[in-house]
């Protein structure tokens, strides 16, 4: 359960970086790469956790997974990586050359006003 | 925005890199499941290497100090931090625990991950070299079945090599799948009970220290 730590420097990051702003948090898009092994439903719990009593308790948490690249050595296709099926999906060569993973990325935070103001 | 999620880590992890760089000590990172060997074989690389090089050891547990007292008495230092619950180290957590040790008797400093083979993957430590720990009797499908941490793998110990006998465990397939994770991946057999195959191991981490 990575998830929860990621959740929660996730929650610091936003808390940083709404400074300056009025209003509520309504929706936060991340990224993230293959090897951050982010299951989205233990992501959206942790997540919805740790908002809670703060400024994101009713944003939407969007989850983007970012594909790893990856080149068959032998017939050169390239295609994204599969961890659960490392083979060349045409020629069903092992040999692959792969690329650089995407880092764990806070990509938007949407604002809305508050109604009262 | 685009801002990295887990920069603090990254900072902390940074400073740590440059701490080791500043004071010339090598530093790996040991990941596996719980119960694959990984302070057994501590113990004995601590033994076979007494008098030539210092090693220190970082203990990842949930609780207890138990980890930290086996490393003591094999014969190095050892700083036990308890996660209380979590399942992987920070790096602000090595920054704290590099206060604990006598540092410049050190050329090597092992941090021995909590025991999980999957939430370690993502913090990085400040470390030169990450060890995935697989032992036999855990079997042989786990590059398969966890692959992130044997991607990220600089060398693979499979450990427990002299029960693979009792056990159906192909050495070879989990090479290969381990290979296919990452073509680059240094792997030694071993056991840390009977010393099987320790040699290699050893002489690794002798010349990795070396070269720093």
């Amino acid at each position: 359960m990575h998830e929860a730590a990621v959740a929660e420097n996730l929650m610091q990051s936003i808390i940083a970086a709404s400074a300056g702003h009025s209003g509520k948090v309504v929706r936060v898009v991340i990224s993230c790469g293959q090897i951050n092994a982010i299951n989205d439903e233990a992501m959206q719990f942790a997540f919805a956790a740790a908002a809670e009593d703060t400024i994101c308790r009713d944003a939407v948490l969007e989850i983007k997974h970012i594909p790893l690249k990856s080149k068959c050595r032998k017939c050169q296709l390239e295609f994204n990586f599969d961890f659960y099926n490392p083979h060349c999906p045409d020629c069903g060569e092992s040999n692959l050359s792969i690329g650089e993973d995407a880092p764990l990325l806070l990509e938007e935070i949407e604002f809305k006003e508050d109604d009262q103001n | 925005m685009n801002k990295k999620i887990l920069a603090k880590n990254e900072d902390f992890a940074a400073a740590n890199r440059a701490f080791f760089r500043e004071k010339n000590i090598f530093c790996i990172n040991m990941i596996s499941s719980p119960g694959s060997g990984k302070t057994t074989i501590l113990t004995e690389t601590i033994k076979r290497l007494k008098g030539k090089i210092g090693i220190g050891v970082i203990e990842g547990d949930l609780q207890t100090e138990l980890d930290a007292k086996r490393i003591r008495a094999a014969g190095a230092q050892a700083h036990q931090i308890e996660t209380q619950g979590a399942c992987h180290l920070n790096a602000d957590q090595i920054t704290n625990a590099l206060g604990k040790l006598d540092i410049d008797k050190l050329d090597i400093i092992v941090i021995e991950n909590v025991g999980n083979l999957v939430c370690p993957s993502d913090f990085n430590l400040g470390e030169k070299k990450r060890v995935v720990v697989l032992s036999t009797a855990e079997g042989d499908d786990k590059c398969v079945k966890y692959p992130q941490s044997f991607a990220k793998a600089d060398v693979l110990l499979i450990n427990k090599i002299d029960l693979a006998k009792y056990l159906n465990f192909n050495i070879e397939k989990v090479k290969k799948d381990a290979r296919k994770l990452n073509k680059d991946v240094k792997i030694f057999e071993i056991s840390a009970t009977t010393g099987q195959g320790l040699k290699g191991w050893l002489d690794w981490l002798l010349k990795s220290a070396a070269k720093k």
